[in-house]
């Protein structure tokens, strides 16, 4: 078996895995490897071929595959090796990674990991939604791939549980490809997509969006016949009464993303239960330390534009780490009111440069004030006409703010 | 024409194919389904029961306690998963304790070895994951946990190396005897004739049993619905948890399964249809609320999946395990206990036909053992590096929840019974089988699946007939 050693080891080669690549490498990192599980690097952007990424990160409209190519030539100027095909095994809690790719079995000693596996879709057996077990049920994102990478039409009939971004994508999808998508239902009284997406992908198509309403049965024995829908009351319980039966030959679920840390598990690393992702400070270091974690494995990002700048600050803490600089102060844990469902970093431990604060809510609110409070003293308050589930939030903790900060933690509160 | 033909490729089909094969003896099993294991085997509990549930002198008795002696052995032949854990049947009350103390003697008359009663101290000693409304039990150190779809595949493979047919989505839809043979019909026109019949034929036995001619019995399907939890739950707790047994039966259990999962299940709702194996939104309610019952803190939020199997309970209350005329076995009404007592009844089905004539010659050659479904993940990483350096398939992982490589899948679809679609692969493999429930791998499935067989996508199928997953290209698809 080989053994490595290596300064950063960078897991996943998605729009994370590659711009935290590029930022440690321009930041001084020159022993670094990506590890890609697929034959391919790029991710998920692969089979994203709509357009609408790049605004913020490239001030234009770009594919997925055009983005993740963007990061890709990046990669290649500074001449980074992305080994594909190599799926890590095991990260050990001091940093031992064990890879499996067609050359045999492979074990990386790293200074400093970078976790960027990105997320999974929840399945229907998640769901528990009873009745048979046909084929025609696929996750949105599943159904993205036969369409768009392979080239196959998964069924013409389609009703789509769910209105996450890439249910709505795959309405729009599947509509061009000649399918009739027959409606769009969503548990919640609102949408967890984009509105640009509600907009471009159902209103412009005239496909329902009934929210509100979940699939409370699936019926056919080899393929999908039909699903029953029920409207749901304001504890999400269906109301007898209301069923209504669809016909269709397929189902998309498009009813969450789960960030994959199953290697973050196995090394130890404490996670936050909200999120699903690690526990990590400002610099996206985890409680493992050199053990760093960016994009969709920490926690679901709307746009990749924001998984790249996550990224590239993850890719430079890493090099910082790695040459040995520490700046560990008094910590400060940033403490979500609830309403607040949690906070990106969860914890501060450092006071010397301005820290980016991410956070998404709980429920549609209009008029709030997020207060950002440390003790009786409000640190910082802004503003907002609605915020929304679907939408991630972001306000900046100045340093001088930080400084004042006294004491151990800072509470995150949306005022209505 | 063929010495035996067995209808039905569950584990009774299956392992009685072994049996036969056993001896110089040309066997055919028919199978309706696109591949064994294809009903009840595959959605069941997985439990090897002890012993001490079936009345006395019932056939469910005899036949579970020596079956479950020798599954075991049977296991470690054809590389199966089995565990002996132990099981543990909770009590609540006064009342159930007078109840178990009655299946701990009707146990030791069953003949099942080492059965102890335990207080509520000792139950908390020896499986600390137990409710705490629990205060008493029996404990069945004999009891253990298998995985009934791999014991059925390894046990058609095993009889397939000698030689044994296997006919699949063979639909039986008429039987006609002749003086010297029984003639299968299915619904495609392909026929088989045999000299002896074995009907192991599951929720369909009786009407396999009419097309003989005999009436004299019936089958009730009742289905059984579970949950399954993710690999994170296994651990909660060691044995598997029974509750007092009822009139209405065994109840819900909760029990790690061989491949480190939770098992919740099964409910108990009879049915007219032999096919449908739905779950319903008071099953999935009721495994909930009971299993609570049983072991502390079950994350139910970690529920993977959740399915449904349907028992072939006959009208007699015991196995149907029986000749008919001159060429016939039942061997139907396998309901609970039969996964366990599979190893006796396939014995006993043997000695019924060699009662009808049959001659049981041995072959030397006979080789009990079948290379383990799952020989590469066993290996340690020094061995999988070697291999993988010769053979690159093994380290191209395609499913990544359960770390299934290329080459895995390849073989399941090379070595018999051959894998035909992606259910056929999940069961063999594993693939799909992980919390993402083949989100990811499905697709790469799928292309083998097609590259393997030579058909197109849109041909292949997630459980034979009708199940396509793709209905054609898209409208740029022809040049994808």
């Amino acid at each position: 078996m080989k053994r490595e050693q290596i300064d950063l080891a960078i897991i996943g080669g998605g729009p994370a895995g590659l711009a935290a690549a590029v930022a440690a490498y321009d930041s001084g990192v020159r022993d670094l490897l990506v590890l890609e599980r697929d034959s391919h690097s790029g991710g998920i952007l692969q089979q994203c071929i709509h357009n609408g990424f790049g605004l913020h990160r490239f001030q234009k409209e770009l594919t997925g595959p055009e983005y993740a190519w963007e990061y890709e030539k990046m990669a290649a100027e500074r001449k980074i090796p992305i080994r594909c095909g190599s799926m890590v095994l095991n990260v050990s809690p001091d940093k031992v990674l064990t890879v499996v790719s067609p050359e045999g079995v492979t074990q990386i000693e790293a200074k400093a990991v970078i976790f960027a596996m990105g997320c999974r879709e929840r399945s229907r057996g998640a769901l528990n939604i009873p009745g048979s077990r046909p084929a025609g049920i696929f996750s949105a994102g599943t159904a993205q791939k036969y369409v768009n990478c392979m080239g196959y039409l998964p069924g013409k009939e389609v009703v789509i549980l769910g209105s996450g971004d890439i249910g709505l994508i795959m309405a729009r999808r599947m509509t061009l490809e000649g399918a009739k998508v027959k409606a769009v239902c969503e548990l919640m009284p609102y949408s967890g997509g984009l509105a640009r997406n509600i907009q471009q992908c159902l209103r412009d198509f005239d496909i329902p969006l009934k929210l509100s309403h979940t699939v409370t049965a699936i019926h056919g024995k080899d393929r999908l016949t039909g699903v029953t829908v029920s409207q749901v009351d304001e504890q999400r319980r269906p109301i007898p009464g209301t069923e209504e039966e669809i016909s269709c030959d397929t189902l998309l679920l498009s009813v969450g993303l789960i960030p994959e840390n199953e290697l973050s598990k196995g090394a130890g690393i404490r996670l936050d239960p909200v999120t699903g992702g690690a526990v990590v400070d400002e610099k996206r270091q985890t409680s493992c330390p050199g053990v760093f974690a960016c994009g969709n494995v920490l926690h679901v990002h709307d746009l990749v534009d924001f998984v790249s700048e996550e990224a590239a600050l993850a890719g430079k803490s890493a090099a910082e780490y790695i040459g040995g600089e520490t700046a560990e102060e008094s910590p400060l844990e940033l403490k979500p009111d609830g309403r607040i469902r949690y906070t990106v970093p969860q914890r501060i431990v450092g006071r010397q440069e301005d820290v980016k604060v991410y956070f998404r809510v709980d429920n549609i609110y209009k008029k709030v004030e997020i207060q950002v409070t440390c003790g009786d003293r409000v640190v910082l308050s802004r503003k907002k006409a609605v915020v929304t589930p679907g939408e991630m939030e972001s306000l900046t903790l100045k340093k001088e703010q930080l400084a004042d900060c006294q004491g151990e933690q800072i509470e995150f509160a949306l005022k209505v | 024409m063929v010495d035996v033909v067995i209808i039905g490729a569950g584990v009774i089909g299956a392992m009685t194919a072994r049996q036969l094969c056993r001896n110089r003896l040309s066997v055919c099993v028919v199978e309706r389904a696109n591949d064994g294991a294809a009903g009840a085997s595959r959605a069941n509990s997985g439990i090897v029961h002890a012993g001490f549930d079936a009345k006395p002198g019932t056939l469910k008795a005899r036949l579970n306690v020596a079956g479950s002696e020798k599954m075991e052995q049977i296991a470690g032949e054809l590389g199966v998963p089995y565990k002996r854990n132990g099981s543990l049947v909770l009590g609540y009350d006064e009342k159930d304790k007078t109840i178990l103390e009655n299946l701990y003697r009707q146990g030791q008359e069953n003949g099942v070895r080492r059965l102890e009663l335990l207080d509520q101290e000792k139950l908390r000693e020896i499986e600390p994951g137990v409710s705490r409304q629990a205060v008493c039990a029996l404990h069945a150190p004999t009891g253990a946990i298998i995985c009934p779809y791999e014991l059925t595949i390894a046990a058609l493979g095993n009889a397939m190396d000698h030689g044994a047919q296997f006919l699949r989505g063979f639909e039986v839809t008429g039987i006609r005897e002749t003086e010297e043979a029984v003639v299968l019909e299915a619904a495609d026109g392909r026929q088989v004739e045999a000299r002896f019949v074995v009907n192991a034929a599951g929720t369909f036995a009786d009407k396999i049993a009419q097309m003989l001619g005999d009436d004299s019995f019936s089958i009730h399907p009742r289905r059984g619905e579970y949950l399954l939890l993710d690999k994170e739950c296994g651990g909660l707790v060691r044995h598997t948890l029974f509750r007092t047994p009822t009139e209405k039966g065994k109840g819900i259990l909760v029990s790690p399964t061989v491949d480190g999962n939770l098992l919740l299940g099964p409910t108990a709702q009879e049915q007219e249809d032999r096919e449908s194996v739905e779950t319903t939104a008071a099953g999935l309610a009721q495994i909930i609320s009971q299993s609570g019952s049983e072991a502390e803190g079950i994350p139910v939020r970690q529920v993977i999946t959740s399915f449904a199997g349907l028992r072939a309970a006959g009208n007699t209350g015991d196995f149907i395990i029986r000749t008919w005329g001159k060429r016939t076995v039942h061997a139907a009404g396998i309901e609970s206990p039969g996964l366990s007592a599979s190893p006796a009844i396939a014995e006993y089905v043997a000695e019924l036909l060699q009662g009808l004539g049959l001659e049981l010659n041995s072959r030397e050659d006979f080789n009990p053992r079948r290379k383990p479904a799952h020989w590469f993940r066993e290996l340690s990483l020094e061995e999988k590096d070697a291999y993988i350096q010769e053979h690159p398939d093994y380290g191209k992982m395609v499913c990544r929840c359960e770390s299934v490589s290329e080459g895995e899948i390849l073989e399941a679809m090379r070595r018999e019974p051959k894998a035909l679609d992606v259910d056929s692969i999940k069961r063999r493999t594993r693939s799909g089988m992980g919390r993402c429930q083949g989100g990811f791998c499905s697709p790469r499935i799928v292309e083998l699946l097609a590259r393997e067989q030579g058909i197109s996508l849109e041909q292949v199928t997630k459980s034979g007939k009708g199940s396509y997953l793709n209905i054609g290209k898209t409208k740029g698809g022809e040049q994808a």
